[in-house]
């Protein structure tokens, strides 16, 4: 097969698996943008895990937890598959702890206060279920498989986050302003998460059938599915330019790519501390994957 | 390090389908692991849980011999019902 028909074989929906022959750029860029996704499932859980401690309730802890356990399930579920592809989930962290490989915008900043836990629980994660949702569909087909599972639980996640929104929402004015307040920090990040409207031609990861789904279009739904859902709860969405045309699609102010870029390129507010806790945590449990190394041997 | 192939069945009665893989250095850690993965929120029944090697794949099937009397695509009826309907002079109006 040549590297025009493994092409055309991804574009007409033809799907690959780990001992196919496929192209060294399809490669390539299939394990950039998977290990990305791992890395982001295992610094997605350092803002919740913060608030472990400080959970308002039993309950709400339990919840908590059980999210952050999911995460980091996904986390080695996804490595694994990047092991597949010829990078060792060792050599993954050491990209990941060094700076050298990125990890999603929304998780280099800091969480605030237990609104941010709601804001984040509820939309950022509404916001990746979008792009994962679209994965099923993706040309590697290993990837699409685990994805199944992730979105499976990322659905109660939704739910959780919404929960602990409308709780609060429904308590008192000090709570509702804790979310109002959260939920203007975190807009700018929610609407860059999806990234810059790159024409679907000029992507890549679109072109390989990686992704299937234009980042506007991810960004249009992740806007039609959940504003309304903002708006009746009495929040405002901290953009006044922000509406639905008459043809269907929502206009906004244009998103902060510079801060995007900026942040991803490891100079968010949190980054430096969270990549450290990652290397203090990873030298820490280093005598664990050794023993159970040696255990087997 | 192995890699062990995980299989899950969603329900009793139903096809195990392939899930994903975990990578461990032996079958006690693999079983471990892959409950902690694809068993922790009730979402199966039942595993397998199978080294990669011990996987047996077959991908190729050759038709040498074109035996298509052996499937529905060797039986195209559409022509042959078509001549039938007309020597019988029962052929509906739009031909169908």
């Amino acid at each position: 097969m040549s590297e025009q028909e493994f092409l055309e074989y991804v574009q007409s929906g033809g799907q690959v698996e780990t001992d196919d022959w496929m192209p060294d750029d399809y490669r390539a860029k299939l394990i950039k943008f998977i290990e990305m996704h791992g890395n982001s499932e295992l610094m997605g859980v350092l803002p919740e895990r913060e608030w472990i401690l400080r959970a308002p309730t039993l309950q709400r802890k339990l919840a908590l937890t059980a999210k952050v356990q999911d995460e980091v399930g996904h986390a080695q579920l996804i490595y694994r598959v990047v092991e597949d592809l010829g990078k060792p989930r060792e050599h993954c962290l050491d990209d990941l702890i060094s700076g050298k490989s990125k990890f999603h915008n929304v998780f280099h900043y800091p969480t605030k206060t237990w609104g941010d836990v709601g804001v984040i629980a509820w939309l950022v994660d509404a916001a990746a279920i979008i792009s994962q949702k679209a994965l099923l569909k993706c040309s590697y087909a290993p990837y699409a498989r685990i994805m199944k599972k992730i979105c499976w639980e990322e659905s109660f996640h939704i739910l959780h986050g919404r929960d602990v929104i409308l709780t609060m929402m429904n308590g008192a004015d000090e709570q509702r302003e804790l979310v109002q307040e959260a939920l203007d920090r975190w807009w700018g990040p929610l609407m860059q998460f999806h990234g810059n409207p790159i024409a679907s031609a000029d992507d890549p990861m679109f072109q390989w059938r990686i992704k299937s789904q234009g980042n506007e279009e991810a960004r249009q739904q992740f806007l039609d599915g959940y504003v309304p859902q903002i708006w009746e709860l009495g929040l405002t969405v901290p953009d006044p330019k922000l509406s639905k045309n008459e043809e269907g699609i929502w206009e906004y102010t244009e998103p902060d790519w510079a801060e995007l870029k900026h942040v991803v390129t490891g100079h968010g507010p949190q980054t430096a501390e969270r990549l450290e806790l990652r290397k203090t945590t990873r030298a820490e449990t280093e005598w664990v994957r050794r023993t159970v190394l040696a255990e087997a041997a | 390090m192995i890699v062990y192939e995980v299989f899950r069945q969603e329900r009793k009665g139903q096809a195990f389908a392939h899930a994903g893989s975990v990578g461990a250095p032996d079958s006690s850690f693999a079983e471990a692991y892959a409950r902690e993965q694809y068993g922790r929120r009730g979402e199966s029944v039942a595993l397998w849980v199978v080294p990669r090697d011990a996987v047996l794949e077959i991908d190729e099937f050759v038709d040498e011999l074109q035996k298509n009397y052996h499937r529905v695509d060797g039986y195209p009826l559409k022509e042959k019902l078509k001549e039938a309907r007309e020597r019988a002079g029962t052929a509906a109006p739009s031909d169908r």
